[in-house]
């Protein structure tokens, strides 16, 4: 037991702290806070406490619990919501009210809830630790496979199946030490990664349903992303999207210093959302985790650790998940923050040395993994990331750069001009995209990896020739040039917007993307026939059909649209071709 | 219990005072400190170790002795002594009556740090408020419950238009208590005069609670002053079910402020010298805005504040529009052509918007127009910016189009009096009206629905005047081409 020495501000040192350890976790004070140790010198203990420090005095105790801040893992988890040290913030207000006070313990899982536990395994099986011991029904559309904790390698001697709570024995092994008790909860210190058998390469996309990020930029199951972006670009939104339409199993979402009023819509919006899929509140596949920007720095600091362990734990069941965190940077600003009460040397704009190192350490616990218990899960991560002024150039951009395969940079000018999503489609890039292309072409169309290219070159050519425009005026330039142009804008306008409050172009499925790319295309190899017969393209650009391009987005019925525009295509094209012919 | 005076200063530097050999300090704890002269100071304790706190005097520590001045650590943190009796009256910034009037008798004493809401119990807020101004009502609406700064530059008229919204501000179809919480931080007493006549025309001054920190008074109380205006309007929003629009300004000093007193310490500065927790202290003040389910009132925030050299992207307004819900930017430009208010519609952003507009709220197109006003904007924005290069003549037709509609939208939409009051169906019908300058083809963001109903064009006619200019200039090149 020791007693507290020095207050600032969610720092405190401890005295007679001997005998504790690194990242311990700390109650403190007589109201009990919740910290953790991080950093020892002597007898004295630095101390991150993760709850409002105003009122603790000198002199008061501060008793370790002798574990590293851990989260319980058990059935329970989907559909909740919690703060930054998984405390379920329904809890917390029924026990304090409106406003979140101070000390109050919370249980992350319902000891209460009774499960059906079916046992997977039987009498006499040998099991090693992540094996699969049973499954319960934990919402409508996840199964929650019953994990072997750590540690816990040897025979099954007895099963209970049946209701039960998560703190109820389900199984009994004997191992070489004796006999074990097994339960469906299980604990987890969330600054250590969860082990899995090995990491395999990526191959499957993580489809979003957003056609700018499956068709130029996609991402892997098990990939990393980067979502960088001034404020009012839109990453929010992104991310939203993003959970809302990832084709994975489990979401898990981070809300690291963000606005309350966000996390309102959150859970507003997602148990209204239907699952794609199967038409289930997208709410029974998520966990959110709400550290608002008000609440404590130091469990804002431990939210993406909590989220990432709970996501991990998904993943070992052999899940395919996805986090998001939003944002990162509020992240590396609560480690400034503590870094600069505990008086360590600055790096670069204050951020400590080790920025690069944990941000490197958080992403890697991404990845599509053979899990212990033989079944393939993965683990995506897409980080928000709020660089002052919008400035990439700054640490905690640049860091991330090093670490995630995908870029997707966001762009003030672009969502001031209410392109959403205003993603940059010159900056962005995905190194997934090669690996990624192969299977496009073989799943989705041959052809689609080809059109994608074609695309890109498209939309290069535009910024040259914007360059030139810039100088010369548009007249000056050669007809074909100005056709791609008019491609371009369709590429960008028809293609790359898209509404993430519209009911049909909120989702577009990978195949309705690859019809829409090919109309676009189609319709420039047309036109730059016609130009060369002699069509002017200020008639090509009056034509008609232009608008059912514009509005193909909006249809639910891809291949009728379609089919709709090449006839209006063709004969129109037609017509003019003759009228030039005529003259 | 027993409180124990102190006489054992050690060091004064800045707005900071160092008290040792103390025992049993709190932190956060409130301090009071009386000087030789008997004047009293009120400060609060930044740190405490065993014998030794520091302590911030909001009231600046000139005429602190080491000698002779006695500190008092009160027991408590600081707090607001709260009553409807609030409403109408003048406080200075750390919370003294200044109007003449005697103390409140308070119902509750809060304390002015407040609690974080629980996430779980925010409602959302989702009630559109009609400001009567077009910019705002139309393109950033403002919803019940939302933070929105403005953004300004010195010498914009930000004053005028947060008294407009403050005057206009009503939510359509409903009478119910609304109140205005005023929070001047280091504002000219001029300003604060013109809030101060403005709230008395509009007679509304019995429904306003002002907290005034002008620019000549100690500038580390202005690191209370909005939490005081903010404890207020929480009471009067959560507790006594009021609709509360709380205006801070200006937040630029707001933060010089905390600036100083970590330059006092001595912390390792982040941007500019701004303290690297700079973002979580604004969050701590923003984030006092909202609704919560069950509660009746409100909280509706706009601070205002000044951009240092018109720079958005000064960590001031970064870190505000991080935590903001979205904001208005006014801009020296549009000013200087004499427009008001001078709203940059292009970086503005309601991020709530959404919630408070459409069918049964504002009208079904709403949305759409918006977006369309917007991207045609931003793109005769961008052909303007091309005939400062290559002039006029040499403009495609359509492009000549855009540029009129940008200049007809400062002219008819962003441009209103300042005691005009808008309605959103007349915002509306300016939109569409200058929208119908445009091709229908053109208007990609609007249902075609929305459309057919209220785009304004003879378009046959336009058409066959389209055609035969046209032709004339296609006749013009032939002339040209052939000598």
């Amino acid at each position: 037991m020791g007693k507290i020495s020095k207050i600032s501000g969610p720092v405190v040192v401890a005295a007679d702290m001997k005998g504790s350890k690194m990242f311990d976790v700390v109650r403190v004070g007589k109201e009990k806070l919740i910290g953790e140790i991080i950093q020892l010198n002597k007898d004295k203990a630095t101390i991150q406490v993760y709850e409002d420090t105003t009122g603790l005095r000198p002199g008061e105790e501060v008793a370790s619990t002798d574990m590293p801040l851990s989260v319980e893992l058990g059935p329970g988890l989907l559909s909740s919501i919690y703060d930054g040290i998984a405390r379920p913030l329904v809890t917390i207000s029924k026990k304090t009210g409106d406003f979140i006070a101070r000390g109050v313990e919370a249980d992350t899982l319902d000891k209460k809830k009774k499960y059906d536990f079916k046992a997977t395994v039987k009498k006499g099986d040998k099991v090693k630790t992540g094996f699969v011991l049973g499954e319960v029904q934990e919402t409508s559309l996840i199964m929650h496979r019953v994990l072997i904790p750590p540690g816990i390698e040897g025979e099954v001697v007895e099963v209970n199946e049946g209701k039960k709570t998560i703190e109820e024995v389900v199984a009994v092994i004997k191992t070489e030490a004796g006999k074990e008790d097994v339960k469906m909860m299980q604990k987890w210190p969330v600054r250590r990664e969860r082990p899995f058998t090995k990491k395999l390469e990526p191959a499957i996309p993580l489809v979003s349903g957003q056609r700018i990020f499956d068709t130029l930029f996609p991402l892997t199951k098990g990939g990393t992303a980067a979502i960088p972006g001034p404020f009012g670009a839109g990453k929010t939104v992104t991310q939203q999207s993003l959970a809302k339409w990832v084709d994975a199993d489990v979401i898990v979402y981070i809300g690291c210093g963000e606005r309350g009023n966000e996390m309102t819509e959150v859970l507003k919006e997602f148990p209204e959302l239907k699952d794609p899929k199967t038409g289930k509140p997208l709410m029974e596949r998520t966990v959110l985790i709400a550290n608002t920007s008000n609440m404590p720095v130091a469990a804002r600091e431990a939210s993406v650790y909590t989220g990432i362990t709970i996501a991990e734990y998904y993943r070992d069941m052999g899940y395919d998940v996805a986090l998001m965190a939003d944002s990162t940077s509020r992240w590396a600003e609560a480690m400034r923050e503590i870094s600069a009460r505990l008086e360590e040397m600055p790096g670069e704009e204050g951020y400590p040395a080790y920025l690069a190192t944990r941000l490197a350490q958080f992403y890697e616990r991404a990845g599509r993994v053979d899990t212990l218990s033989g079944k393939k899960g993965s683990l995506s991560v897409i980080g928000a990331v709020s660089p002052p002024g919008g400035d990439f150039s700054e640490p905690v951009t640049q860091n991330t750069l090093r670490i995630t395969k995908a870029f997707w940079a966001l762009d003030a000018p672009l969502a001031y001009s209410r392109h959403f999503p205003a993603i940059n489609w010159l900056t962005s890039y995905s190194l997934y995209a090669d690996n990624m292309a192969k299977y496009f072409d073989g799943n989705v169309n041959k052809d689609f990896s080809r059109l994608r290219k074609e695309f890109m070159e498209l939309l290069q050519k535009e910024a040259e020739l914007k360059e030139i425009v810039q100088l010369v005026g548009p007249d000056a330039l050669p007809e074909e040039d100005r056709l791609i142009i008019e491609t371009a804008k369709s590429i960008r306008e028809d293609f790359l917007q898209q509404n993430a409050f519209h009911e049909v172009d909120a989702h577009c499925s990978l195949d309705k993307q690859f019809s829409m790319m090919k109309a676009i295309l189609d319709f420039h190899r047309k036109c730059g026939e016609s130009i060369k017969a002699g069509v002017k393209i200020s008639k090509l650009v009056d034509m008609p059909v232009r608008e059912k391009i514009a509005r193909m987005k909006e249809s639910k019925d891809i291949d009728k649209a379609v089919r709709s525009i090449e006839g209006d295509v063709d004969s129109q094209l037609k017509e003019l071709n003759t009228g030039v012919k005529g003259e | 219990m027993v409180v124990k005076e102190y006489t054992s200063i050690a060091e004064v530097s800045g707005p900071l005072m160092i008290v040792e050999n103390v025992k049993d300090v709190a932190y956060g704890e409130l301090v009071q400190a009386k000087t030789s002269l008997g004047e009293k100071r009120l400060g609060q304790v930044l740190e405490v170790s065993e014998d030794r706190a520091v302590v911030q005097l909001f009231e600046g520590t000139s005429g602190i002795d080491t000698k002779n001045t006695r500190v008092r650590f009160v027991g408590e943190t600081m707090k607001l002594g709260v009553s409807p009796e609030l409403l109408g009256r003048v406080f200075n910034g750390v919370g003294k009556p200044i109007d003449g009037s005697p103390d409140i008798i308070p119902e509750d004493r809060i304390d002015i740090n407040g609690n974080a809401i629980n996430p779980y119990r925010r409602d959302h807020p989702a009630e559109f408020i009609q400001t009567g101004i077009s910019t705002i009502d139309l393109m950033n609406t403002l919803v019940r419950g939302q933070k929105l700064p403005i953004f300004s530059g010195a010498g914009l008229p930000h004053n005028l238009l947060a008294a407009q919204i403050a005057r206009q501000a009503k939510v359509l179809g409903e009478k119910e208590q609304f109140a205005v919480v005023f929070a001047a931080m280091g504002i000219t007493n001029e300003e604060a005069l013109f809030f101060m006549k403005e709230f008395q025309q509009s007679g509304s001054m019995g429904k306003v609670v002002m907290f005034l920190n002008l620019a000549n008074d100690p500038a580390i109380e202005r690191i209370i002053t909005p939490r005081l205006a903010l404890t207020a309007a929480e009471y009067l929003a959560f507790d006594k079910g009021m609709h509360v629009l709380a205006i801070l300004t200006d937040m630029t000093n707001y933060c010089e402020s905390l600036r100083e007193i970590a330059a006092a310490r001595s912390e390792v500065p982040g941007r500019r010298g701004y303290p690297g927790y700079m973002y979580t202290d604004l969050a701590t003040i923003y984030e006092r805005a909202g609704r919560i389910k069950g509660r009746e009132g409100s909280l509706t925030q706009m601070p205002i504040l000044t951009m240092p050299d018109d720079d958005i992207t000064h960590p001031i307004a970064d870190l505000t529009g991080y935590i903001t819900e979205g904001q208005f930017v006014l801009f020296r430009d549009l000013h200087m052509k004499g427009i008001y208010p001078p709203v940059n519609v292009l970086p503005c952003l309601s991020r709530l918007m959404k919630n408070g507009i459409g069918p049964g709220k504002t009208r079904d197109d709403h949305a759409n127009v918006s977006d369309q006003v917007y991207s045609a904007y931003a793109k005769g924005i961008e052909v303007r910016n091309l005939v400062a290069v290559i002039g006029r003549e040499s403009l495609s037709d359509l492009d000549t189009k855009y540029l009129d509609f940008a200049d007809k939208f400062e002219e008819l939409l962003v441009t209103q009096g300042y005691n005009e009051d808008r309605g959103i169906e007349e915002s509306l019908g300016i939109a569409w009206k200058l929208l119908s300058g445009l091709p229908k083809t053109e208007l990609k963001r609007v249902k075609e629905e929305f459309i057919e109903k209220h785009y304004e064009g003879k378009e046959d006619k336009e058409e066959g005047e389209e055609s035969k200019e046209e032709d004339k200039e296609e006749e013009e090149t032939v002339i040209n081409i052939s000598p």
